[in-house]
């Protein structure tokens, strides 16, 4: 770490996190310590997660809501549990009011196919950003071939910052939805969601916020937001792959269809009617990944467990020194550069491929991400095909980054 | 750092930078575009084939350095071949990269194609290295469908 390091706050421990991580002790080949910076393609597992998760399949399994015996009513107990510690999370009003879905592609998809088909009609007009993930652009589309919806972009600037002024100008009689990300994956930019909600409001329009990037890294109240749908991802959020989260305001949920049919969902079925199942089963069709809510579960306990304002001011730091670092090296731009960000940076170097920056950085152990970030209209905007993306994670520490910046020199010198 | 220079040695790096029959051919009576949309790399190549013979050859887009080079050596190696010793030529290439251990009769046929061989140490590159191919097969097969690899 050079001289001009900012100092960092006290009350945060990064070489204590470290430890709970444990794949930060492995070797990557060629013996060569691992620099993780791919936290926002899917973040790495504390030890309480991979032991809450196994602790279920070692001792406390069987499938939910069915059993009328001792480990079933167990295993839903804490499937439970876990529901109640997302909407704790989210300051969601009530428990059913959190849904599981598969990830935060599912839950957009689920609201885009039963709110959509029920609510909207041909010329119908959705917002999105010019920055949404293809998750949030893709089911969108999928309803805009089907049924005639027209999807009306809100453009960035070269900062990767949303323009108010031309978001607001996206607004007709007809718009009925927003669909906004609250954190960009490709450009780390944090929306002023808040006001976006509260603008679409005023239009009479209901707003879905996609949370993926944004709950990792900040404290998100849907109550306080007003936000009508929030989704996120649980694998982002340090918890296992395969379960993610929507939540809805409950007057919505009720009067939406059911997304899937089977299980689960149903209250009674005879080959004439089937009436469904209350709130929040109604969208939980089939067995659902019991393991995975749990181990989510686990994950929002560990975050609990760390002081985020002091997580946020390191990641900040490290924010402002990665920044400085690239910025003060040639022929490296930065994409992204929105005063409100993620610990996250997008950058190319001149007559490189990110993809060859990516071998290269492996070749030390360093993990980042080479490609569009399911983010194509971004690379669009900037005119690049791709970029590499280096991001934080709450065990991210300045070796990290030194680590990085050492790569990228590699890079140069093989590269001129 | 040393098999890094395997994988990056002087001759992908040139023809990487400045890529040998690269830009437009007015006179092309075939023509295919490849795509690997994991990176975004997307080349169109074109051919002048007459009497099974490619007589020229020259593509244009954008990509890696692996990808650039390899495309550009296969423009110098294929010009004046016959589609046949072309496609044969690709399997020799393809066999390089992903079969066990290429005989040292195949990497002579292969001649400067075989400064590829390191990439067979880095499995998620070797669609960069075939890109340009798997391309060259569609033009040869007149195919329209815009070849995807991923
Ligand atoms: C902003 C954003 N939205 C949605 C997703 C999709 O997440 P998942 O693939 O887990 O559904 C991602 C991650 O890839 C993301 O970064």
């Amino acid at each position: 770490m050079n001289e001009t390091t900012p100092i960092i706050t006290k009350s945060f421990d990064v070489q204590a996190i470290r430890k709970d991580f444990p794949i930060l002790d492995d070797l990557m080949p060629g013996g060569k310590r691992l620099t993780f910076l791919d936290t926002a393609a899917s973040a790495q597992k504390p030890q309480v997660v991979i032991d809450a998760m196994s602790r279920v399949y070692g001792h406390e399994y069987a499938n939910i809501h069915r059993g009328v015996y001792h480990l079933s009513q167990l295993a839903t107990d804490h499937f439970e549990a876990a529901r109640r510690k997302v909407q704790g999370f989210l300051g969601a009003k009530f428990d059913r009011e959190i849904i599981f879905t598969r990830n935060a592609t599912e839950a957009i998809n689920l609201v885009a196919t039963s709110w959509g088909h029920a609510n909207l009609k041909a010329g119908d007009q959705i917002i999105l950003s010019e920055m949404e993930h293809h998750a949030n652009i893709v089911p969108w589309q999928l309803l805009r071939d089907q049924i005639g919806i027209e999807l009306v972009v809100a453009p960035i600037d070269d900062d990767g910052v949303l323009i108010l002024d031309a978001y607001q100008k996206c607004f007709t009689p007809k718009t009925k939805m927003v669909a906004m990300t609250h954190v960009s994956n490709a450009l780390g930019t944090i929306t002023p969601i808040a006001d976006i909600i509260q603008t679409a409001h005023d239009h009479g329009a209901l707003v879905l916020v996609d949370g993926s990037q944004a709950v990792p890294h900040m404290h998100v109240d849907v109550v306080a937001l007003d936000a009508d749908f929030y989704v996120f991802t649980g694998h982002k959020l340090y918890g296992p792959s395969g379960i993610g989260v929507l939540y809805g305001k409950e007057d919505l949920l009720n009067a939406m269809p059911p997304y899937q049919g089977g299980g689960e969902m149903i209250a009674t079925v005879t080959f004439e009617k089937t009436t469904y199942a209350d709130l929040p089963h109604k969208f939980e069709a089939g067995t659902p990944n019991i393991v995975g809510a749990i181990g989510l579960g686990a994950a929002i306990d560990y975050l609990d467990t760390i002081d985020r304002d002091a997580a946020h001011a390191h990641e900040m730091a490290l924010l402002a020194y990665t920044v400085e670092q690239l910025t003060a090296m040639n022929d490296v731009r930065i994409y992204g550069t929105a005063p409100e960000k993620t610990g996250l940076v997008s950058f190319t170097i001149d007559a490189v491929h990110p993809h060859d920056v990516g071998t290269i950085l492996d070749h030390d152990g360093i993990a980042v991400r080479a490609g569009h970030h399911c983010a194509q209209p971004v690379m669009d905007h900037f005119g690049v095909p791709a970029t590499t993306r280096a991001s934080f994670g709450l065990h991210s520490d300045f070796d990290d980054v030194d680590a990085l910046v050492a790569g990228i020199k590699q890079v140069q010198e093989i590269f001129c | 750092m040393s098999d890094l220079r395997e994988l990056y040695q002087e001759v992908i790096l040139d023809h990487g930078k400045n890529p040998r029959n690269f830009g437009p051919l007015p006179e092309a009576n075939r023509q295919a575009h490849g795509h690997n949309p994991l990176c975004g790399d997307k080349i169109t190549l074109r051919l002048v084939v007459k009497d099974g013979v490619v007589e020229d050859l020259s593509f244009e887009g954008a990509g890696c350095a692996i990808s650039v080079a390899s495309t550009s050596l296969m423009t110098g190696a294929l010009k004046g071949q016959t589609e046949a010793d072309a496609r044969a030529l690709f399997e020799d290439f393809h066999g390089m990269l992903t079969s066990a251990d290429p005989t040292p009769d195949q990497l002579e046929a292969l001649d400067k194609l075989a400064v590829f061989s390191g990439v067979r140490d880095y499995p998620l590159r070797v669609k960069c290295a075939t890109l340009g191919w798997h391309t060259l097969n569609a033009a040869l097969d007149e195919s329209d469908e815009m070849v995807v690899t991923e």
